[in-house]
C-alpha cells in the first residue's frame, strides 16, 4: 500500500477534487451510456414485436 | 479465397450479424471489466506518486485512453463509412451509427479530465490552443454526425450522408494527433510514442495502457450491443426479425 491512510487516499494530495471529479463524470457517462443502450434495445425489440402482432391480428381478420 | 470473400460477406448480413453481436458482446464487456479494475488497481495503488506532479497526474488514467479512443472511435467509424461506399453493405452504416454515440463520450471525457487537469496544473480549465481546439471540433463532429443521421428518416440515405461526414472529418485526427508537435500548444507532447518509446515510468505506463485496452474492450461491446439494437430496428419489418421477437 502506497497510502498512509485512506484519508490520504481520497485527498490525493491535495489534488483530491481534480482527480475524484475526473473518475466520477467517467464512471456516470459509462453508466448512462449503458442504461441508454439497454432501453434502446428493449425500444427496438418491443416495436418489431407490436408490428409482428399488428400483423398477425391483421392475417386473422383477412 | 472465393470462399473466404463469399464468408465475410455472409457475416456483413444483419442477420446472422445479429446473433454473432449477441454472442460477442459480452465477452468484451468482461473482458473491459476485468482490464479497468486491474488498470485501477495498479494506477492507484501501485503506480508511484510523480515527481512534478504530486497525485494530481493519477488523471491520465482516465485522460489519455479517453482522447486516443475518441480519434480511434472516429476512424472506425470512417473505415465503416469507407466500407459502405465502397461494398454497399447494409452492416457498415449500422456500424458508423452504434460507434458514434461511444466515440462522442470519450471525446466529452478527454475534454472534461483534461480541464480538471489542466486547473490545477497550468491554472486554467481551458484556453484555445491547437490540441484542445481541435478535439473540440471532433466533438462537434460526433454531434454533426448524430444530429444529421437522425434528422434522415430514410436509413440508407441517412448512411451516405453520416458517412459524407465520418469521412471528411477524419481530416481532423491526425490534426489532433500531431497539433502538439506543429504548433506551440499549452498541451504536453506525447508521452508514448510509436518511434521513441515511453518517457513514463513502467507501473505508470502500464497502468495507462491497461486502461486504454479497457476502453477498447467497451467500445467494442457498446458498439456490438448498439448495432443490435439499429439491425432489429431497421429489419423489424423481415420475416427474421418477425420470427425472432414472435
Amino acid at each position: 500500500m502506497i497510502w498512509e491512510s485512506w484519508d490520504a487516499f481520497w485527498a490525493m494530495g491535495g489534488y483530491g477534487l481534480y482527480v475524484w471529479g475526473s473518475y466520477a463524470v467517467v464512471l456516470i457517462c459509462i453508466v448512462v451510456e449503458i442504461l441508454l443502450a439497454r432501453a434502446g434495445q428493449r425500444e427496438s425489440v418491443q416495436t418489431a414485436r407490436e408490428l409482428s402482432e399488428q400483423e398477425t391480428a391483421h392475417d386473422a381478420t383477412s | 479465397m472465393e470462399q473466404l470473400r463469399i464468408r465475410w460477406f455472409q457475416w456483413a448480413a444483419p442477420q446472422s450479424f445479429y446473433p454473432l453481436a449477441g454472442r460477442l458482446w459480452p465477452w468484451f464487456a468482461v473482458l473491459a471489466a476485468v482490464l479497468a479494475l486491474a488498470g485501477m488497481y495498479l494506477g492507484f495503488f501501485v503506480a508511484p506518486t510523480d515527481f512534478q506532479q504530486g497525485e494530481g497526474y493519477r488523471i491520465i488514467f482516465a485522460h489519455v485512453p479517453a482522447s486516443w479512443m475518441s480519434m480511434v472511435i472516429y476512424l472506425a467509424m470512417a473505415f465503416w463509412a469507407l466500407l459502405g461506399f465502397t461494398f454497399n453493405t447494409r452492416l457498415s452504416g449500422m456500424m458508423t451509427q452504434a460507434l458514434a454515440p461511444t466515440g462522442a463520450m470519450f471525446t466529452f471525457l478527454s475534454l472534461w479530465t483534461g480541464a480538471l487537469w489542466g486547473k490545477p496544473m497550468w491554472g486554467t480549465w481551458w484556453v484555445w490552443d491547437a490540441r484542445l481546439t481541435s478535439e473540440l471540433i471532433l466533438f462537434f463532429l460526433y454531434m454533426g454526425y448524430i444530429a444529421l443521421t437522425s434528422a434522415i428518416d430514410d436509413p440508407r440515405r441517412a448512411d451516405r450522408a453520416g458517412g459524407l461526414v465520418a469521412l471528411v472529418g477524419a481530416v481532423n485526427v491526425p490534426i489532433i494527433y500531431f497539433s502538439v508537435k506543429w504548433w506551440n500548444t499549452l498541451h504536453q507532447g506525447a508521452s508514448v510514442s510509436v518511434t521513441k518509446g515511453s518517457s513514463m515510468a513502467q507501473t505508470m505506463l502500464w497502468a495507462m495502457l491497461l486502461m486504454a485496452l479497457a476502453f477498447w474492450a467497451y467500445s467494442i461491446a457498446m458498439a456490438l450491443y448498439r448495432v443490435r439494437s439499429i439491425i432489429l430496428q431497421r429489419e423489424r419489418h423481415s420475416r427474421w426479425v418477425q420470427e425472432l421477437v414472435a
